[in-house]
């Protein structure tokens, strides 16, 4: 048994580095415990001949195809989305493509505007400073003026279109169809220690240059340096209780596979959606029968994923492809609720620049547009290195029966119950993802591409984990109360994405992580009557 | 679950399987998939996905009925196609090896006119682009709901 800590975070990605670092100023004992370990940069794919090949394997971004010993499997067999993340320093961060939009302030408001789902107990207007204080400490890159959201200023200047951009640019302003340079987490000039983007273009697994931001070197260094402990390949696999129903602390597995406990008088979840309800249903105990905080029955239900409708084609012109960031334009055109679409609410287009030879020749042999045989080159140099494309990021609304559940067979590395996943595409969602097809189609078509490809859904596109302990003001319908504790459990918060009420059609991270700071802040605000 | 190695005669399926996926080309100066260096470095690199490989190498087997080099060209080219059309997570596994294996190989990337070399540390050169398409999207109107 250890000394208790004043604050216990578990977690160490995209909202427990941020709620560490902002709970620092309380100076009070904060520990974080992390499944994984520190990344080291020199061994991201981007530096050897393997790069590409290795985004099948040890850094695929599915964990049951990865498999690193910081991953946990995940039972997916029942949804036609597949769950990906990364366990780590940084989590998610260290594996995405640096999106960093923003919910738009219809997003907190779902039920008064277009008569579905929940309104959030909290607005956009309140989370503002929360996200100017997080686009600094990450650092974003982007054009202040965008029409298609409220105003923001990031810190640094835009990507460059480059090649890909523009011929997609050109074809958005042919229809007439809104669109911008994207914000990213991307640095464009050296910030804060980081050195600039000089186009590695494979981003997602893990930035070599440490251009794209991921908490592994923003918060944490920050946090670190005012004293959090973070303490790494220890894996939480319950959260006890005392006498009172109050949180003691945390079951654990050290790098050893021992079995630890660590005392807490707060207790922080910061372990994504699917993370923290398998956290919160194996806490189940006598006075928890059905998990930890769970009195309202909806931890693990309300999933959401963001289904991704992508649709790509082949211009005659050579593209960046693999060449620089993924991350390109956005476009609003169809993101507020028109009903003449057949649908409520929207979906951001998200534009790419291209993939690698090795990426473009699997995808292309699959779709059955590269040959076999004697016609294969020809096909290839005529496909690689052409490709535009785009993907409609659609708004998933919160059904009950989309859930993160135990399995009953499935264990990880230290025989703790896994997490299963069952999960369909809401009709609303179809509807908005055939929309998005079709609008996506006539941006190909105004791009003057061919061999149009489809995958809708994207297959690993569970990118997003969304909803599965949501945040709202009546303890019946919601997991934790309008500034993240549990309403059960008066010393447990909860800082991830699990406390989306809404998931908007957005990339959620930059989101998620003003949440964290947020609710840090309500923390810090009520220090002398956080349990009351 | 460990990697097992293939056995001789799979790997001997495996090499005539890659060279009809990509056979040499004398226009473009490559090498087929079935060339050894690029056959070395596809067996060196199996790793996880060997048993995936042996089975979609023993789905091959049966279809072809005997080993590959003792079938004539045009049952050889039957049996390809087949093992295609039937596809599922082995074949495709079988096909991104060769694949992946094949398109870093230094004289295949070369002919397609990049660097045989990793991304970093040298990186990419990315052009600015023409910013002035964007100046009719500054002129519209705030498209985003207050709420």
């Amino acid at each position: 048994m250890s000394d208790p800590v004043d604050v216990l975070i578990i977690g160490a990605g995209a909202s427990g580095a941020a709620v560490a670092w902002s709970l620092t100023e309380t100076k009070m004992h904060i520990l974080c415990l992390e499944q994984g370990g520190w990344m080291n940069p020199a061994t991201y794919p981007s530096t050897g001949r393997d790069w590409e090949a290795r985004f099948f394997g040890d850094f695929s971004p599915s964990p049951n195809i990865r498999g690193r010993p910081e991953d946990y499997p995940i039972n997916d067999d029942n949804s036609p989305i597949k769950v990906v993340n990364f366990n780590g320093v940084g989590g998610g961060t260290v594996m995405y493509t640096a999106h960093f939009p923003r919910l738009h302030p219809s997003d907190f408001r779902v039920r008064s505007l277009d008569g579905m789902a929940e309104d959030w107990p909290i607005d956009y207007d309140t989370l503002v400073p929360f996200f100017e204080e997080n686009d600094r400490i990450m650092g974003v890159s982007g054009l202040a003026g965008d029409p298609g959201v409220p105003p923001r200023k990031p810190p640094m200047p835009p990507l460059p279109l480059g090649r890909s951009g523009t011929i997609l640019a050109k074809a958005m302003n042919r229809l007439g169809w809104h669109w911008w340079p994207s914000d990213t987490t991307v640095a464009t000039v050296d910030y804060e220690g980081r050195a600039r983007c000089i186009n590695l273009g494979h981003c997602t697994p893990g930035c070599a240059q440490g251009a794209k931001a991921s908490t592994d070197i923003t918060y944490w260094p920050l946090a670190q340096r005012a004293g959090v402990e973070l303490r790494t390949h220890c894996r939480v696999r319950e959260i006890t209780t005392d006498e009172h129903g109050m949180a003691a602390g945390a079951v654990y597995y050290d790098r050893d596979g021992v079995e630890q406990f660590q005392a807490a008088h707060v207790i922080v979840l910061a372990c994504n959606g699917i993370g923290t309800p398998r956290l919160l249903l194996n806490s189940a105990s006598g006075r928890f029968p059905n998990g930890l905080a769970n009195s309202s029955g909806l931890v693990g239900k309300n999933l959401m994923f963001h289904p991704y409708a992508q649709v790509y084609g082949y211009v005659a012109e050579p593209t960046d492809s693999n060449r620089a960031p993924p991350t390109c334009i956005w476009s609003k055109e169809f993101y507020e609720t028109d009903r003449s679409r057949g649908f409520v609410r929207g979906y951001t287009f998200q534009f790419g620049r291209g993939v690698g030879p090795i990426s473009e020749a699997v995808a292309s042999e699959a779709k059955g547009i590269l040959p076999w045989g004697a016609g294969h080159h020809a096909a290839f140099r005529r496909l690689n290195g052409h490709r535009v494309g785009l993907s409609a990021i659609c708004e998933d609304l919160p059904e009950e029966h989309n859930r993160v559940t135990l399995d009953p067979v499935l264990k990880d590395s230290n025989g703790i119950p896994a997490p299963r996943i069952d999960y369909t595409i809401g009709e609303n969602t179809a509807r908005m993802m055939e929309h998005g097809i079709a609008r996506a189609t006539e941006v190909l078509a105004a791009a003057e591409a061919t061999d149009i490809c489809v995958n809708s859904p994207i297959l690993y596109g569970g990118w997003h984990l969304l909803g599965t302990a949501r945040m709202g003001a009546d303890p019946g319908r919601s997991v934790v109360n309008e500034w993240g504790r549990s309403h059960d459990v008066r010393n447990l918060f909860i800082v991830d994405g699990s406390v989306f009420v809404t998931s908007g059609g957005v990339n959620p991270t930059s989101t998620i992580q003003a949440l964290a700071l947020y609710i840090a802040d309500q923390m810090k605000q009520r220090l002398a009557n956080l349990f009351d | 679950m460990p990697d097992k190695a293939l056995s001789p005669a799979q790997v001997d399926d495996l090499c005539i399987i890659a060279g009809l996926m990509i056979p040499a080309s004398g226009e473009f100066d490559v090498p087929g998939a079935d060339d050894p260096r690029i056959q070395v470095d596809i067996l060196a690199t199996l790793g996880r996905d060997t048993q995936l490989v042996a089975e979609a190498l023993g789905l091959l087997a049966r279809i072809a009925g005997r080993p590959l080099a003792e079938l004539d060209p045009a049952r050889r080219e039957a049996a390809a196609i087949e093992l295609r059309t039937r596809g599922g997570p082995a074949v495709a596994a079988l096909i991104r090896v060769v694949l992946q294996c094949y398109y870093r190989d230094d004289r295949v990337v070369r002919s397609l006119g990049l660097e045989p070399r990793p991304p970093y540390p040298k990186g990419h050169v990315l052009e600015d682009g023409d910013w002035s398409l964007l100046d009719p999207v500054r002129r519209r109107p705030p498209m985003w709901r207050r709420a």
